[in-house]
């Protein structure tokens, strides 16, 4: 699109341009204002996490809390059992996030590298399939799985899970590779590679950024699912951090602070893998914008 | 599933022009059967829990079955049934808010933001600024939205810290029961749901912007545009590809949501707040009507399917519209 502007009115002199006026100072308290309303639901969380109920019934959910109170903290970790599901949500998602990587990385190689014939609608397959709304696989699952003796294992959670988001790494990664450059892979040959070491030694090794964009997102996808955890796990020994909390939504043991205790303890592993994880995030949001 | 053998992709047998003949011939002379071994475990999972569950459900959706015994076939009553049932309309009635609370709105102020951050604070102030900010706004996407709803649907509650800030400012009056009340239950999820989704617009746009060349920026400040002009010209044109994605894949979400419902809501009051997913689930697991869940389900699929190859002609159109000027 051609970029069209009127002349120039008044010149302004670039050197100015970095500390110029007090607008820019207007703009930064508006966003930075703005910025600290998205944390206002944070910290009234924090503030009522560490509240007695007593406390919160007699000073309200706004008021200082009167002591740094941590049984709210150590009901709700007791209650559910928190490092049983902390300990599920990690074996679901870690299994996911390698599976799916692998089972990707298998098909992309087909598809990407080997070009199948009717790769196009392969792709395009299994573009859709990551588009499907959940609720049309699940009752069939549900059904299968129940029949399969699979209900209720994290084994029936993992393999469907490996699947939804090996839908999406297939559909990546197929195109990262179709631009795989193919004098590497020639080379390869020559020196009497096969196509299973090429797959291991050569191509793997030039992918491993996106691969590994692949397992923290597979990761974190997989970790804040609900529908299918929420049907397939139904008692303590299987549930993950975000069901139990669901579950127990509306208990009677459930008053203000414990919820906000329980939802401080679901988020923290959230928080850490952001932190962790941030800068491999920002570029994976790069890259897949770039589809 | 159609078979894929019946579309021939051009590229199976083509060599790129730029590989030496010799290397063509001897690619070519190998078979491409070898490859299709690596497809195989994706193909099997693949039919295993998409493929086979999908055509499974399409099947039910033209049954009667509450899930024991067998299933009763019935034709297209269930669809039928459909088109009368009050709270299916409602339901996909309350998607064209989501859809605007997820999409539009997010999209809209996600633009406006990330110039913002990257153009006025980025550039004027320290970059880091810029970044501190940029994750303040992004910091709901993290959380697993089942905990958004839970905090959210505490502080939305007649004594929870919405009320309680009213009646601190001296607007006790306002106090209300937000999620409650059939007339303010979908308003306060939209809310919910913009606070939710800005981060990833806002994060998206401002990756976007990195790769615009500054100079256009420079260029277009010394003939003196003004910020909206520059917006206009520059920014809006620049990440329109980013835009797409994040229409498209910000539409798809918002037409499946289904955690936050369930955790602020159930779909409730009086489904005022009900929507196409959550009411297929609670008439698969509460109802025990699996025939008609399958149908509600196989509609919301197909208008998915609808809007997403809709998004992406638009997108191969207006591409191809660029390449041309």
């Amino acid at each position: 699109m051609a970029i069209t502007l009127t002349p120039p009115q008044r010149v302004r002199r670039p050197a100015d341009r970095r500390h110029r006026g007090a607008g820019r100072w207007i703009v930064l308290a508006l966003v930075g204002a703005a910025a600290l309303a998205m944390l206002v639901p944070f910290a009234f969380m924090l503030l009522n996490a560490f509240k007695s109920p007593a406390d919160y019934s007699t000073n309200g959910p706004l008021s200082w809390p009167s002591e740094f109170y941590t049984t709210g903290l150590r009901t709700y970790w007791e209650q559910v059992d928190f490092p049983v599901k902390l300990w599920n949500s990690v074996l679901i998602s870690g299994s996911v996030a390698v599976l799916a990587v692998v089972v990707s990385l298998l098909s992309a190689y087909a598809l990407g590298v080997g070009r199948v014939r009717g790769r196009l609608w392969i792709i395009g397959l299994f573009l859709l399939a990551n588009m499907l709304p959940q609720e049309a696989l699940i009752y069939p699952l549900y059904h299968f799985a129940k029949e399969a003796g699979l209900y209720n294992t994290r084994l029936a959670v993992i393999i469907i899970f490996t699947v939804i988001q090996a839908a999406f790494g297939t559909y990546l990664l197929a195109s990262v590779l179709g631009t795989f450059p193919r004098t590497l892979l020639e080379a390869a040959a020559l020196d009497g590679a096969g196509r299973w070491r090429i797959l291991w030694r050569v191509v793997l090794p030039n992918v491993r950024p996106t691969i590994s964009v692949l397992l923290v997102f597979f990761f974190i996808w997989t970790w804040n699912e609900f529908l299918i955890p929420l049907v397939m796990l139904i008692d303590n020994q299987t549930q993950t951090v975000p069901v139990a909390l669901a579950s127990l939504q509306g208990d009677r043991l459930m008053d203000a602070p414990t919820t906000n205790a329980g939802a401080l303890i679901s988020l923290l592993p959230a928080i850490l893998f952001f932190l962790i994880f941030q800068r491999t995030l920002s570029r994976g949001i790069t890259a897949g914008a770039d589809k | 599933m159609a078979s894929p053998d019946t579309v021939v992709a051009a590229p199976a047998t083509s060599t790129p022009p730029s590989a030496p003949a010799s290397a063509g011939r001897r690619r070519r002379s190998r078979s491409d059967t070898g490859y299709w071994l690596y497809l195989l475990p994706g193909a099997l999972l693949f039919l295993l829990v998409i493929g086979g569950p999908l055509v499974y459900t399409g099947y039910l959706s033209l049954t009667k079955w509450s899930g024991v015994g067998d299933p009763t076939f019935i034709g297209l009553d269930n669809y039928r049934n459909l088109l009368t049932d009050d709270v299916f309309w409602t339901s996909f009635q309350n998607t064209v808010a989501m859809i605007i609370a997820m999409v539009v709105l997010p999209t809209l102020i996600g633009l406006v933001l990330a110039a913002v951050l990257f153009d006025t604070i980025g550039r004027r102030f320290r970059p880091r600024t810029a970044a501190a900010l940029r994750a303040a706004f992004y910091l709901p996407q993290v959380l697993p939205v089942v905990v958004a709803g839970i905090v959210w649907g505490w502080i939305l509650r007649p004594g929870g810290a919405l009320n309680g800030l009213f009646d601190a400012v001296g607007l006790g009056s306002l106090a209300h029961d937000w999620l409650g009340d059939p007339n303010t239950a979908l308003p306060a999820v939209m809310a919910v749901m913009i606070w939710v989704q800005l981060g990833y617009p806002v994060v998206v746009f401002m990756a976007a912007l990195e790769r615009v060349n500054p100079e256009l920026y420079e260029a277009a400040e010394i003939d003196g545009a003004g910020w909206f002009r520059r917006f206009r010209a520059i920014t809006l044109p620049q990440i329109r590809p980013e835009t797409f994605v994040v229409g498209l894949t910000c539409t798809i979400a918002a037409m499946k949501v289904f955690g936050p419902i369930f955790a602020l809501t159930r779909g409730g009051p009086e489904n005022a707040t009900n929507v196409p997913s959550y009411f297929a689930y609670f008439t698969f697991f509460k109802r025990l009507q699996v025939g008609y869940g399958s149908a509600i389900s196989m509609v919301l699929t197909l208008i998915i399917v609808v809007v997403a190859v809709l998004f992406i002609r638009a997108q191969n159109r207006a591409e191809r519209r660029d390449g041309v000027l």
